[in-house]
Order: structure tokens, then C-alpha cells, then sequence
């Protein structure tokens, strides 16, 4: 992004941030798939030496790598070098195509055969694009498409990032995210706040930063600046050292006046839980199961599942852990439980939904459940998340204590349909506890596609209709004494968490990150002051509106070390 | 021409690393080896890509053949690694 006529000019890049955390560092930029163009391209004498050089990189990666990462790698490694590709490349350069567009077709003609097979082998067909972008960008003389492999400690720089690419980053070098596309409740983002990464989206302009040059990543702010002086360096560092210290708080989390509330973190995996477990948090509110499932052919036994439940119960050691049954389907797609053919996947059977498809899925789960409760000695808390009425919800928990979650385990239910909302009363009647799940309740309230980041603005929890159905459900937990958890990404926001407690919400569950400067803002605000902020956003006519009184009334200390 | 039936024995079937370890291992024969499913189109059996195609699971059999002295040698070989469980490994 430099321009020669001003060479140390800032420019700044505005996005929408995830997390509240800033750094200084090298730009480290990942490229997208390659563009072949109209007239296609390559050298033929180049073909086999191309697919040679991408075979002999993924193995070198995959030499350094380790686990599923490391078995990817080498299987993608091992379809570069497959001689059936080459072959056929080889006969199409030979007919008269440009090795572009023959090995963008050879490798089509597998993805074809994959695609109609199905099952296993079309989850293989995300490897072959990889070797097609790869072979096609050496014979183009394009960058290597994908995340690079990190030298130094950097700030990943990309157009978008698919679920491969995150997970193939070496997170012990990613200072920060910056996406050009993308949304705040995307997979980048949720995977950037688990992991305490700053990161934003949607920043316009990304994929013009250089490749080294040293940019400041502000999440609060959702800003990226290119050629950061000395001002923004130490506010950088101030910022760094502000965050050190709202760490050393561990208290459990509660307001001024002690009215406690509980402050938990959000899991996927057992390493996240080990992660969390060592961390101050009570324990956590979600578990997204559904990260055990995806990437599989088939759906994990009984016995398998069994024990990663134990392990993430027994990390814990006793302290609450709120398990969320499989949540596949719109966004989250898995070969054995959804659908292809719907044309609304977010209005579809998804969520608790497949027990109308596939009910053994969920019974599966439900005794792999029961079994790590017998096995460990400690009683999980279980939900069921897309639930609608409050006779789903009956349902679930018939479902849940007949599979053997005995009365010494919590079931309850995700509150992220409106109907859920609206009758929260009814759905209590039911169940021992109900979890709010911002993302999707606002997705639903606002009519609006998560996945759609031009429509950022209407999926803002602080949206006066969506604060109207949280008010409704915590209400309704109040009149019959039962928790109400938030589980969505906005109890990780600061002012969100006072505007909750306000309305009565039990607990908060957010990125383990987001966990310090939460508790740092209920820490500094008695109840009553929650009360009256919640008041005064539900009071507000718009989101911004909403969001610029609850800023008023919070302390102007708090505004500062938080950057609010 | 020499032929072997064998049954898969992988419990994931003839897929991704079981795959892969037999698709190496017919390359590294050298001579050429190629695989079927009973009365099916016999494929390159170096070829991952290939093999992977013929959603072999486990103890489905399949074909191998192959031509020349050495085929005897390579097929009983490849035989073994078929009725090997390599997901256990």
C-alpha cells in the first residue's frame, strides 16, 4: 500500500473487529485460489516439473507438521504426485490445451468422480482444489495460494481464509488476523477470539498491504494502519500492558456489590478445554460438540465419544461444563447428517431438528454423554441448541434422562429461535436451564444470513428487538428461579456484559480471551448501575443509539483501559 | 498376466491413508500393477487418486494384476499390505 509520493503517510484500513486486543507487526499475506485467464497459460515443458515442485512443498510441510495437519498435508502431497493426474494432464496439453487449463481440467475430471461418489471421497475433494490452485499458480507464475508458512511472528493478511487454511496457521506466530471479507461471526473470527487473536474483518483494502511491510492491528477499534509511528507503537504497548494486569483478577465474576455472575469460557475441542481449564474462568458454557464430528465420513461411535467427553469433564475437575448436543447443518454442513439439496440450510433441519432424520445421531450422543458422567463422577450440564417449541424442548429432556443423564445432570435448551424467546416461560416449564445464542437469535430476529458480512449492521446484538427477546428470556428464568446463560459472542463484549447482567442473566459465556476485560467491567458496576444501562439501551430506538447510552453510564476508567 | 484376490482389511477401507500407503507401494514395485473390483475396470494401482475411486471398504475384495517374472513377487507383497489393518498402524 505504499505510495512513492508519500512514502511514510498512514493509512488506515476500517473493519470490524473480534476481541479487544492491539499489536504492531509484519504483514504475512495469504493469496487466494488462482484465476486462470480466458487464454489460459504455461509452459508445457514446465507441466511435470510443476506438479513435482507442489508435491515436494506439501511434503516438506507436512514433515514439520504434526497430527491431522501433518495427515492432510501428505495425502495432498501424494495426489500432486499421482501419475492418473499427471497423465491425463499430459494428454490435454498434447490435444492442444494450455497446461493451465489442463491440469484446472484433469483435476476436474476427479473432482467429478469424488463429487458423484459421495460420502469419504467427496470430503476428499477440498485436497484436490488445493493441488489444482497450487500447480496452476507455479505454472502461472502467481504466489503460492494459501496461508505461507510463518518465518516470524506476524499479522496474517488475506482475502478470506477457509476453515483449512485456519486451521493449518501455526497460531504460536500469528500476532493478528486481518480478513477483507468475512463477518464477525464467522469461522475466522470465532476461531481468532478462542484463541485470544486480534483480528479483524471485513477491513477494505486488505489485499493492497505488502507482503513484510509492519502495519497496527487495533480489534477494538476494528482498524488496520499501515506505517505506525511512535504514538501508536506505545499506545500498543499500553494497551498490552493494561490487558498483563486485568489478568491478575481471578476472582469468580461478580458486580461491585457482589450479585454474582457466572464467567465461563466457550470450547471446541479438548485442547481448547485444557486451555480454558488452566485459565480463571467457573467453568464452561459451551461446548460446541460438533468440531468432533466435522471432517468425518461417518459419525463417531459411542465409545469414542465417551472419552472426549470424559477428558473435557475431567480437565475441569468438577467445575460446570455445558455440553451442546450436535449443532449440524446451515453453516456447519457434515456429510452423514445433512441434507445437500436444501435451499434454506439455516431454515432447515439443523440443530436438534435431525433427531426428524437421523435420531440415533443424537441418542448416540446423548448415551456417549451419560456413559463420561457414570465414568468421571461429574455431572454435565447438556443442551439442545435450534430449538423452537416448548415441546421440542420437552422432548429433548425426555430424550436426554431416558438415555441415562441422570436428575444429578441439567438439561436444557438453546434459546436462539424467537419463538423460544417469546415463550421462554413455557420452554422453562420443561427444562433446568435455557443458554441465549446471540449470533443465531440475532440472525433469526433480524432476518438476516450470518454468513452475509455486507449485513453487518442489522446482526448487531445491541439491535433494540433482538435486546427485547434477551430481556423476555431472562425475565421469564426469574420468575421461576432457573439460570439463563448467554453463550453467544456478545457476552465477550464488555458493555453487552453489563446491558446482560442488567436484565438478569445468570452467566456469561465467551472465547476465554474475551474473559479478563468482562470481568474487569462487572468488577467496577454495581448491579443497579447494570439495571440502569440495561434500561437505557432497552429504552434506545437503534443499535448505535443502544450502544452510545449503555457507553455513557459506565464508568469513564473502564472506557479507557478497555478502549470502549 | 498374474492375478490375486485379496479382501481389504483397513477398517476405513481402502481410503485416505490406507490408500495411500498401498498406492506408494505399487509404485515403488517397479512394474506396473493395477487393481479391480471383481469383473469391474481394472486402474492404475499407483494412482491414489484411482484406488481412492474404487470405494474398496473393508472386506470388499478386490483384483491385483500384474505381468512378468517379478508379478508373482509384487503381487504376493501387496497382498500382505492389503490384508493388513492400516488404520491400526
Amino acid at each position: 500500500m505504499s505510495d512513492p509520493s508519500e512514502p511514510d503517510e498512514p493509512v488506515t484500513l476500517q473493519g470490524v473487529g473480534v476481541g479487544r486486543g492491539m499489536v504492531v507487526g509484519p504483514v504475512a499475506k495469504a493469496y487466494p485460489s488462482p484465476v486462470i485467464p480466458a487464454g489460459g497459460g504455461g509452459d508445457p515443458e514446465r507441466l511435470e516439473a510443476a506438479f513435482r515442485q507442489v508435491a515436494q512443498g506439501l511434503q516438506a510441510r507436512a514433515d514439520t507438521a504434526t497430527g491431522a495437519l501433518a495427515d492432510v498435508l501428505a495425502a495432498t502431497a501424494m495426489m500432486a504426485s499421482d501419475p492418473s493426474l499427471l497423465d491425463e494432464a499430459t494428454k490435454r496439453v498434447a490435444a492442444g490445451e494450455t497446461p493451465a487449463h489442463a491440469v484446472d481440467r484433469a483435476v476436474g475430471q476427479f473432482v467429478e468422480m469424488f463429487t458423484a461418489a459421495g460420502g469419504v471421497l467427496a470430503e476428499r475433494v477440498t485436497d484436490l482444489r488445493s493441488v489444482r490452485d497450487r500447480v496452476v499458480s507455479v505454472l502461472l507464475d502467481l504466489p503460492e495460494p494459501g496461508v505461507p508458512p510463518l518465518q516470524r511472528p506476524s499479522v496474517v493478511v488475506a482475502s478470506d481464509l477457509s476453515p483449512a487454511d485456519t486451521a493449518a496457521l501455526d497460531v504460536s506466530k500469528v500476532l493478528a488476523i486481518v480478513i477483507g471479507h468475512g463477518g464477525p461471526t464467522g469461522h475466522t473470527a470465532i476461531i481468532a477470539g478462542q484463541l485470544g487473536i486480534p483480528c479483524v474483518v471485513r477491513a477494505t483494502g486488505a489485499m493492497r498491504l505488502e507482503d513484510g511491510e509492519e502495519v497496527a492491528v487495533d480489534a477494538a477499534a476494528g482498524t488496520v494502519v499501515t506505517h505506525p509511528g511512535p504514538e501508536l507503537r506505545a499506545r500498543a504497548q499500553a494497551r498490552a500492558e493494561a490487558a498483563a494486569v486485568l489478568t491478575t483478577d481471578t476472582a469468580p465474576g461478580a458486580t461491585a456489590d457482589g450479585h454474582a455472575v457466572t464467567l465461563l469460557a466457550n470450547i471446541g475441542t479438548v485442547a481448547d478445554a485444557e486451555r480454558a481449564a488452566a485459565g480463571a474462568v467457573e467453568g464452561v458454557g459451551l461446548f460446541r460438540t460438533e468440531v468432533l464430528f466435522l471432517e468425518r465420513a461417518s459419525a463417531p461411535t459411542e465409545d469414542e465419544q465417551a472419552e472426549v467427553y470424559a477428558e473435557v469433564l475431567r480437565s475441569f475437575g468438577g467445575r460446570k461444563v455445558v455440553v451442546r448436543t450436535l449443532d449440524a447443518g446451515a453453516d456447519k454442513p457434515m456429510a452423514f447428517a445433512t441434507q445437500p439439496d436444501e435451499e434454506n440450510p439455516a431454515l432447515g433441519v439443523r440443530g436438534y431438528r435431525l433427531v426428524r432424520r437421523v435420531p440415533e445421531l443424537l441418542r448416540t450422543q446423548l448415551a456417549a454423554l451419560a456413559r463420561a458422567a457414570k465414568d468421571t463422577g461429574i455431572a454435565p450440564w447438556v443442551m439442545a441448541p435450534m430449538i423452537a417449541t416448548a415441546q421440542e424442548a420437552a422432548d429433548f429432556a425426555a430424550l436426554a434422562r431416558e438415555a441415562g443423564l441422570g436428575d444429578e445432570c441439567r438439561v436444557g435448551v438453546m434459546v436462539e429461535v424467537p419463538a423460544a424467546a417469546l415463550r421462554a416461560q413455557d420452554v422453562l416449564a420443561h427444562v433446568d436451564f435455557v443458554s441465549i445464542g446471540t449470533n443465531d437469535l440475532a440472525q433469526y430476529t433480524m432476518a438476516t444470513d450470518r454468513l452475509r458480512g455486507t449485513l453487518v449492521d442489522l446482526l448487531d446484538p445491541f439491535q433494540p428487538a433482538v435486546l427485547e427477546l434477551v430481556a423476555a428470556t431472562a425475565r421469564a428464568g426469574r420468575g421461576v428461579d432457573r439460570p439463563v446463560g448467554v453463550c453467544g459472542e456478545s457476552a465477550a463484549d464488555p458493555l453487552m456484559a453489563v446491558v446482560l447482567t442488567g436484565l438478569g442473566v445468570t452467566s456469561l459465556s465467551m472465547s476465554l480471551g474475551a474473559v479478563p476485560a468482562v470481568r474487569h467491567v462487572l468488577r467496577r458496576h454495581t448491579l443497579a448501575q447494570c439495571e440502569e444501562a440495561a434500561r437505557a439501551a432497552l429504552a434506545a430506538s437503534s443499535a448505535d443509539e443502544a450502544r452510545a447510552a449503555v457507553r455513557a453510564l459506565v464508568d469513564p476508567e473502564v472506557v479507557e483501559t478497555l478502549a470502549l | 498376466m498374474t492375478e490375486r484376490t485379496a479382501a481389504v482389511a483397513s477398517a476405513q477401507g481402502l481410503h485416505a491413508r490406507p490408500a495411500s500407503l498401498f498406492a506408494q507401494a505399487a509404485g515403488q514395485a517397479g512394474i506396473p500393477v493395477k487393481i479391480a473390483k471383481p469383473g469391474g475396470n481394472p486402474v492404475d494401482a499407483s494412482s491414489v487418486l484411482m484406488v481412492m475411486t474404487l470405494s474398496a471398504k473393508k472386506g470388499d475384495q478386490v483384483v491385483l494384476s500384474a505381468d512378468g517374472p517379478q508379478a508373482d513377487q509384487v503381487l504376493d507383497s501387496l497382498v500382505t499390505l492389503l490384508q493388513t489393518d492400516l488404520d491400526a498402524q
